[in-house]
């Protein structure tokens, strides 16, 4: 099995090391060549308008969405990779999302940084006492029927999962946590 | 609860978080909401709001200050990406104010006058995070041990001479790694001079880079000043004047942060380096009747 992470910008040599815990090695992708082997990819946080951007001039937002179409892509996205694979975005000045996963996410909800915040959250059938920050986080407003949530926060869903696509819209690869990953790698 | 932790580890962690999220990208300096907008559209991961970018501040000459808020809320509601702004160096009035406005980051900048002879700003006592220049490593640290959540190189601004910023970064870096050698009496004697808590050396030594993101800043102007910078360890880039003082702004911005990117791909930095149009003008460093990196060591 090979683990890329999305590595134009934002938190991915953070994910890496959650990965390097785990003994697992992973390549940054960067071109729709570095997706080829690829079966497990992370897309991490940053901001999305700048993601999306990269992923439209590089063309590896097609393919992404091809791969995961065809059942050889799973794909865990934290916090403004969540915003990227959501179906719809709301708020200002909104990139233009893969649509991968049936939730409308509204971006920068909580306000700016001085709202952003920590938290420890439990996720369903999995890990009680998740460490997250959530910073400059999006909420959930809607997740669709097909949308299975494993951990909500405050009353807003925060981790959820469609088939092999797993979002959180905080950030456990900064506190070190790896329980999340550990299951993204077994989906 | 939160508060009272991040106070007693004296480090904005949460600020620390955020510049995380940054690395990889280019801040850019914005002067209207719509060079704002511009900035967020060509790919930049925050904007820094200011009345002058420091070319102007250099030739205009007088007292630069905090901008007006009421430019900074129009750029607020102009973008989506993080607002930062600057302070002058130990004006913790100004900081107060730019925390109560809800920025994202504050800049004590050594581009705006020294409000301050002695002191810092006690960036501890703030739930906003700071970003604070360096020229090197003594300087960095004594800024991460005031609370500072990011580090930049101080560089020489308004210049579009990339010189500084280079010496800057190496400098750090060489510091960091002859860290490395230096026995535990050394280590002491190192934190004593430079005015550093002994647990943040031993902590630079051990991780062997700085505990906070690092980016550069200062006398940045071309796609490949930014991947040069980018190649020699930096993990983000702040361009000042070097985007809206050129010819074709949008242009500009968007190389550059491609540049950013894709340091290490010398086809796409030729790609974008071609037909960009003039830079902004640059200056000689010994020609400089006045060096903004030396204010506020």
């Amino acid at each position: 099995m090979k683990v890329g992470i999305l590595a134009f910008h934002g938190d991915f040599s953070e994910h890496k090391a959650v990965l390097g815990s785990l003994g697992i090695t992973s390549i940054e992708v960067r071109t729709v060549d570095d997706l080829a082997g690829v079966q497990k990819l992370i897309i991490p946080g940053g901001e999305s308008t700048v993601i999306a951007k990269f992923l439209r001039e590089t063309k590896l937002d097609r393919a992404i969405i091809k791969r995961v179409r065809r059942k050889t892509l799973s794909i865990f996205g934290t916090c403004a990779g969540a915003i990227i694979l959501a179906r719809k975005i709301t708020g200002r000045n909104a990139p233009k999302s893969l649509g991968l996963i049936d939730i409308t996410v509204d971006r920068n909800a909580y306000g700016s940084q001085l709202q952003s915040f920590e938290a420890s959250i439990d996720v369903k059938d999995l890990a009680k006492s998740v460490d997250v920050a959530f910073i400059r986080a999006p909420i959930i407003t809607r997740a669709g029927r097909r949308t299975n949530v494993l951990a909500t926060h405050k009353g807003h869903p925060v981790v959820a999962r469609q088939k092999n696509i797993l979002i959180a819209t905080c950030h456990p690869e900064v506190r070190g946590e790896t329980r999340l990953h550990e299951y993204f790698l077994k989906m | 609860m939160l508060q009272f932790r991040l106070v007693k580890k004296g480090r904005n962690i949460l600020g620390e978080d955020l510049a995380k999220m940054l690395k990889g990208g280019v801040i850019m300096d914005v002067v209207t909401a719509k060079q704002a907008r511009i900035a967020e559209k060509a790919g930049a991961c925050a904007v820094m709001a200011l009345e002058r970018v420091p070319s102007d501040i250099r030739a205009q000459g007088g007292v630069a200050r905090m901008s007006d808020p009421k430019l900074i809320k129009e750029i607020q509601k102009a973008v989506s990406i993080p607002v930062m702004a600057k302070v002058r160096i130990g004006h913790t009035a100004e900081a107060r104010i730019l925390e109560s406005l809800n920025i994202d980051f504050i800049d004590e900048s050594e581009v705006l006058t020294p409000a301050d002879p002695f002191d810092h700003v006690a960036k501890k006592d703030f739930k906003i995070p700071f970003v604070c220049g360096a020229t090197n490593l003594g300087e960095a640290l004594r800024r991460i041990d005031e609370g500072a959540a990011m580090i930049r190189t101080k560089g020489e601004a308004g210049t579009g001479n990339v010189v500084e910023a280079v010496r800057h970064l190496k400098l750090i870096n060489r510091e960091i790694a002859a860290l490395k050698k230096m026995s535990a009496t050394q280590l002491a004697a190192y934190a004593k001079k430079e005015r550093a808590s002994l647990d943040l050396v031993k902590k630079v030594k051990d991780l062997q880079r700085l505990p906070v993101v690092t980016f550069v800043a200062g006398g940045i102007a071309t796609p490949a000043d930014a991947a040069l910078l980018m190649q020699l360890g930096a993990e983000g880039v702040f361009v000042g004047s070097g985007i809206f003082k050129s010819k074709d702004p949008a242009k500009f911005a968007h190389a550059i942060v491609q540049a950013t990117v894709h340091y290490k791909d010398a086809n796409v930095l030729a790609k974008v380096s071609t037909g960009l149009g003039l830079a902004m003008p640059g200056l000689e460093i010994s020609t400089l009747p006045a060096r903004m990196q030396e204010r506020g060591l």
